[in-house]
């Protein structure tokens, strides 16, 4: 089959789902807006108003403003940028760690292998909020240290995937027919056995994203996430906790709301391409 | 059966040691429990602390003193409160137990319920609607929840209805004045609610597609070819062989409620594990920490060795080796 039927096969059955295309869409729409804030923001980011104060949504404002009269859509793009970002470097950093160390553990088992294996077993062991929020304490809240935290707790399981997926390809016979005809171990590697997985790999990078924008969020609503002038959506949350049972509460709705799409949207797009992937699996 | 039991214990040990000496250094390099000495006049306050808190040592033999004080029950003393830090483990540990066990309870029953609703009319609207909302449950983190949940189940409500009081509380797990089990009862709705939704999620993904596997299972269909009556081939045959691998998945998710706990019992101020984690984390306090993080971990291994058992004694197939 040619690379360019398989991709209109996959394509198809992509598209067959159709919550997914719908999801592909909404996320398209969220980053076009966060990420073009700077362009499309009705306000300056920021931009306070001290006398105006916190007002409902209202034709000005669409999502009111808070408690110094900063614009609730404006503050949320941009607030959206610092969270996307987070939770995209993340799933970017841990699915390819985690790829290379789960095909070197699959690959060449016995120490390695065994390693591993220990090695996520132990971390698998402990909630990840408390070490990320010992870590966080230990080496600053920048955006950069909650990126590496993040992925250093979040590989594991892309690893674990990739490993049993190369245990099990390894094996096959157009494997040992590249070694007898004299292709390296990185090589087949690279060539032979990844293409193979890419489908799973995808997949559970893309679960990583959703993943990493909730935990960054939960961190952030702890307050132990990222600190003012920065803002994510977990942060405006945190923010905005007191509101709760107030009229005030809109400022709670909104951001919610956002984080709410995201990570659904995310799932879906991951759903889909499971599906796409794998026209055996079952849903 | 209990040599495997004991052999699993033994090889739990070594991890909880490594994990534990991990988690100590840890937070003895993030943590100074003579922090607040520092500001004092006296130069030599600290060198005194230090040395009476054995902190001059290498960190190797502070774990040792740590651990053997661990064993014997002396978990050291709060640097923030002054308290023995085992009766305040203890007392935190029990607030979260009630939280844990209600939540696990309601889940569990929910989860199976609409696993095995959506198994049996695979592709019904009703399956459709049901697994909307499990997306839907999957992509509310506790803390998302909570505030929602508080704003539409608790303060709406009372405002839309004219109430006095809410109809759920959302502040601790017990009123100073009206105790009884209905005031525990509305007090717990909402933080069970809130640490459940994502999981009662999971769980009944996880049933319908074990149900579904059942069915399909070559004993079910010679049983109806039997013709024993559908109810019954659900219920007996089938229902029966789903439970077992949403047994294994339901034991490791509950040692994994911690992240969980925290959060839930920081929004509705219940002062358990949860709350105590953040706290100490806020107040720097090593001691607390350290033993929270080894109470936690072996929770969670033990509920590890809990799933593992239970997977072997449900499924008589799988043999123990």
């Amino acid at each position: 089959m040619s690379d360019r039927r398989q991709w209109s096969l996959f394509l198809r059955r992509f598209l067959r789902h159709r919550m997914a295309v719908l999801s592909l869409l909404v996320l398209a729409l969220l980053l076009i807006g966060c990420f073009g804030a700077e362009l499309l923001a009705p306000y300056e980011k920021n931009q306070q108003d001290l006398v105006l104060g916190p007002v409902g949504p209202s034709s000005a404002h669409w999502f009111g403003t808070d408690e110094l009269g900063r614009d609730g859509l404006t503050e949320m793009m941009f607030a959206g940028q610092i969270s996307l970002r987070i939770g995209l470097a993340v799933a970017f950093i841990a699915t390819v760690v985690g790829t290379l160390l789960g095909a070197l553990a699959g690959y060449f088992g016995k120490l390695s292998d065994q390693l591993l294996m220990r090695l996520t077993d132990l971390f698998l062991m402990l909630p990840a909020i408390a070490i990320l929020a010992i870590a966080i304490k230990k080496f600053g809240n920048s955006s950069t240290t909650i990126v590496l935290g993040l992925a250093g707790l979040g590989w594991m399981y892309i690893a674990r995937v990739v490993r049993g997926q190369v245990l099990s390809i390894k094996e096959k016979e157009f494997v040992d027919a590249a070694r007898v005809s004299g292709a390296s171990n990185s090589r087949i590697i690279t060539r032979h056995i990844l293409p193979n997985i890419v489908g799973p790999i995808l997949v559970n990078a893309t679960l990583g994203v959703a993943a990493a924008i909730v935990t960054e969020s939960t961190l952030s609503f702890l307050g132990f996430g990222v600190q003012p002038p920065t803002t994510s959506w977990g942060r405006m949350l945190s923010d905005a906790r007191g509101t709760v049972g107030t009229k005030k509460a809109y400022l709670i709705y909104f951001p919610s709301l956002a984080l709410l799409l995201s990570v659904l949207s995310v799932n879906f797009i991951g759903d889909g391409l499971r599906d796409a992937f794998d026209p055996r699996s079952k849903r | 059966m209990l040599s495997y039991v004991a052999r699993r214990i033994l090889f739990s040990i070594p991890v909880l040691l490594i994990a534990s000496f991990l988690l100590f250094t840890a937070v003895r390099a993030t943590f100074d429990p003579t922090a607040r000495l520092r500001a004092s006049r006296d130069p030599e306050a600290v060198q005194r602390a230090r040395a009476e808190l054995g902190l001059d040592k290498p960190v190797v033999a502070q774990y040792q003193d740590w651990l053997s004080g661990f064993v014997r029950g002396d978990w050291g003393e709060s640097s923030s409160t002054q308290e023995r830090v085992l009766p305040v483990i203890r007392r935190a540990a029990w607030h979260t137990f009630q939280l844990v066990v209600w939540g696990v309870l309601i889940s569990a029953i929910l989860a199976v319920a609409v696993g095995v609703f959506s198994a049996v009319r695979q592709y019904s609207i009703a399956d459709h609607a049901l697994t909307g909302m499990s997306f839907l449950g999957l992509a509310m983190p506790p803390f998302w929840f909570g505030l929602i949940a508080i704003q539409f189940l608790a303060v709406y409500p009372r405002d839309w209805f004219g109430l006095t009081q809410t109809p759920l509380f959302f502040v601790g797990l017990r009123s100073s004045t009206n105790v009884g089990f209905g005031d525990y009862a509305r007090h717990l709705v909402l933080p069970v609610l809130t640490l459940t939704v994502q999981i009662i999620a999971s769980w009944s993904r996880y049933q319908r597609s074990s149900m579904l596997d059942a069915l399909s299972g070559d004993y079910v269909r010679t049983a109806r070819a039997k013709g024993v009556p559908r109810r019954r081939v659900i219920f007996k045959h089938a229902f029966r062989n789903a439970l077992i691998p949403l047994v294994t998945v339901m034991a490791l998710d509950i040692g994994a409620l911690a992240g969980g706990l925290v959060v839930t019992e920081q929004i509705f101020s219940i002062p358990g594990m949860g709350r105590l984690f953040v706290d100490s984390l806020l107040e720097g306090d090593a001691n607390v920490l350290v033993a929270w993080t080894v109470v936690t971990a072996t929770s969670v291994i033990a509920f590890n060795l809990l799933a593992d058992v239970l997977y072997r004694l449900l499924d008589p197939r799988i043999r123990f080796s």
